[in-house]
């Protein structure tokens, strides 16, 4: 198996000079393989401040770890040439949160999508670029003559965030990182653009980073699921496994607040927790103070990556009798993504 | 039979502007019973937010509420000189508004901001007694008392929210009004917010009436469900009926649409688009997209009618429905429909 995306001892930090002691360890010791044989859907979950975006950035490139290096195709990314840098910043493709902020409303939104076709010299005619933007249009489920022509804000949400798709998909990516790209698009909506990003995977083989805080998507479209909290791996799994059985508290407080859209699921009639402000665990387990099963040894001392079972790692002290994991390396326990599914 | 404490009759609200008029909210009517969470659904551009604006009387330029009456225990808001309006804010009808937690001014103590609102509605008290009420306040939402004293930026999200809907119940109003309170909040604080309101709203006797789009959110928190489309509710009933037995194809739709943890690598989406108010589809909004639509959905503009379970739909689909007779709303609605129809055609 030859790796594409790998991420060795990642360890990201913000603030914290010589002299100052404001540090905020934003990712914490993060080693992960995305290979290129069996291109998967991974999904990063976590709430607000446990790193996802961090990851994100770091993944492509734009700020660069503290510890640790990544690798793409095996060459470090702090330390490519100017043509494998080349190679990289379109090999790996992001699709961001807010499909409002990312077009110029003075251009049509033909622009977003020719841009990449000429800094690349992806096609040597006008007729290949246009056929070339059709195909990835048709690819996302627009139809280019309703779509080119246009400006965005004659244009919906889901069809702007469908356009990004598309022109990720022109530049015929390896990966694609998608952070939050639902959660600005209204709920009819999302079930398209996320069969869009399933099917890049499953028909074009391409590897997905998924980067939400909702589970119930993370569910639907991906193989394994990783959650951050604050920084650091809580679990990580196939994702029906952590879903439907998780191992860390974290994960089970997370998974007991998802809202179903179900009236007979309710929330548990749980109390209302008196939120703490500040007060953090300084050793220790970072989500000690918001356990409901902590322990004394969790105030002081760092979980190690527990390995429940062959598919499943939890950072957790209730697990020390499994055996902490192998190597540091997350995906040993990733699942390869099931058979591919026809598309309808 | 429920008492109601607030009901809403042919409400309709325009926006004029320089691309022309569009109607956001088009001849919307439901009632709300004491005590009742009642969801309004819809897609970003429904209406849904210019209702809740409406229900308020806070409707900006270029909106303005042409049409119809707003009774908050039977007297109708509409009415109301403009003093006597800002009087009934937040002392009979308050507004939890999108994004409150960012409406906080960043330089006054909590405390200060929550006495405001107090302040304004002519209460009089000393210094400590409005501090203690305040603590008193924020107690009841699960807050330290201490957060009385600090400023904004040392509060979370989820606290800063929390203080949004503790000075939305500060003057213990019938009628809560909650737009998207949990938008931007992560799950976990979600949870522990719509929580917080529950407890707020059943501790007052408060209804309250939650806006958004999240159905998740509706089947954890609402009694009853109304759905907005295009400017128009298409459909209200319970939540029950609204996730199991949903009437309007877009209510069919929407449902199905929703991911669950049941089935993986289904997606069901909604095909099209939503319609432009500027140029609205003639007769039903929804005609366009609707996989269900019949000759008539394009000529003529449906009524909410009632189908048994007190479900009340608007859809061609349920016309004539065998045992449907309900003889002191068909004659009203019929001019509607015509009306209706004779509008769209003139647009056109």
């Amino acid at each position: 198996m030859s790796s594409l995306l790998e991420l060795h001892g990642v360890t990201k930090v913000f603030g914290g000079g010589l002299f100052t002691k404001n540090r905020t360890v934003a990712l914490e010791d993060l080693s992960l393989t995305l290979v290129t044989d069996t291109p998967s859907v991974t999904s990063i979950v976590g709430e607000s401040g446990s790193g996802k975006t961090t990851l994100a950035r770091l993944l492509l490139g734009m700020i660069s770890p503290t510890e640790g290096h990544i690798s793409y195709k095996g060459k470090d990314v702090a330390k490519m040439t100017r043509g494998e840098r080349k190679e990289f910043r379109k090999e790996v493709q992001p699709i961001f949160q807010d499909p409002f902020e990312v077009f110029n409303p003075f251009y049509k939104v033909d622009h977003v999508l020719k841009v990449p076709i000429a800094k690349f010299k992806l096609a040597s005619s006008e007729q290949e670029e246009r056929s070339m933007i059709g195909e990835a249009l048709e690819m996302v489920g627009l139809r280019p003559d309703e779509t080119l022509g246009r400006y965005p804000h004659q244009l919906s949400g889901g069809q702007r965030q469908r356009i990004m798709v598309a022109r990720a998909l022109l530049l015929k990516p390896k990966v694609i990182l998608a952070d939050e790209p639902v959660s600005m698009v209204d709920a009819s909506l999302r079930a398209t653009i996320l069969e869009s990003i399933h099917r890049l995977n499953r028909e074009l083989g391409i590897s997905i980073m998924y980067i939400t805080h909702d589970l119930t998507t993370a569910y639907q479209i991906s193989d394994n699921i990783l959650v951050l909290y604050r920084g650091s791996v809580a679990e990580v799994g196939e994702v029906g496994e952590v879903i439907k059985d998780p191992k860390h508290p974290y994960t089970q407080l997370l998974v007991g607040s998802i809202p179903h859209p179900d009236p007979h699921r309710r929330w548990g009639d749980g109390t209302v927790s008196v939120v703490q402000s500040g007060e953090k665990t300084v050793n220790g387990c970072k989500f000690a103070d918001r356990c409901e099963a902590v322990m004394d040894v969790c105030w002081t001392d760092v979980p190690a990556r527990h390995q429940i079972d062959k598919n499943r790692i939890a950072s957790c002290h209730l697990y020390k009798e499994s055996p902490v994991m192998l190597g540091t390396d997350l995906s040993q326990v990733f699942v390869a993504p099931r058979a591919v599914t026809t598309p309808s | 039979m429920m008492e109601n404490v607030l009901e809403v009759k042919g409400l309709q609200v325009t926006y004029h502007t320089s691309g022309g008029t569009l109607k956001a909210v088009n001849d919307v009517s439901f009632t709300l019973n004491k005590e009742e969470r009642l969801g309004l659904v819809g897609e970003s551009g429904s209406g849904k937010t210019t209702l809740a604006t409406a229900l308020m009387r806070s409707v900006r330029e270029p909106g303005k509420i042409d049409d119809g009456e707003i009774l908050l225990d039977g007297k109708d808001l509409l009415q109301l000189s403009d003093e006597e309006m800002r009087h009934a804010r937040s002392t009979e009808i308050s507004m939890i508004p999108q994004g409150a937690m960012n409406s906080l001014n960043p330089v006054m103590r909590i405390q200060d901001q929550m006495i405001d609102t107090l302040r304004d509605h002519g209460v009089s008290k000393s210094k400590s007694e409005f501090r203690k009420w305040a603590e008193d306040l924020l107690v009841r939402v699960g807050l330290p008392s201490e957060v009385a004293s600090m400023y904004p930026h040392e509060l979370s999200g989820g606290m800063k929210q929390r203080v949004a809907i503790a000075t939305g119940i500060s003057l213990q109003p019938k009628v809560i009004i909650a737009d998207e309170p949990t938008s931007a909040l992560d799950v976990v604080v979600q949870r522990e917010v719509m929580e917080t309101l529950r407890q707020a709203q059943q501790d007052l006797g408060a209804a309250v009436v939650l806006i958004g789009h999240d159905m998740g959110l509706m089947a954890q928190f609402a009694d009853r469900i109304g759905v907005m489309y295009a400017g128009k509710l298409v459909e209200i009933a319970s939540v029950w009926d609204i996730f199991e037995k949903p009437q309007h194809p877009y209510t069919q739709l929407l449902i199905a649409s929703l991911p669950s943890l049941e089935e993986k690598e289904v997606f069901k989406g909604i095909p099209g688009r939503t319609p432009s108010l500027l140029n609205p589809p003639t007769g039903c909004g929804f005609h366009p997209r609707c996989p269900q639509a019949i000759e008539q959905c394009s000529q003529l503009v449906p009524v909410l009618q009632e189908l048994e379970n007190r479900q009340m739909v608007s859809c061609h689909l349920y016309d004539k429905t065998p045992g449907y007779d309900d003889p002191t709303s068909s004659s009203g609605n019929e001019d509607m429909n015509v009306n209706g129809s004779s509008n769209a055609a003139l647009q056109n």
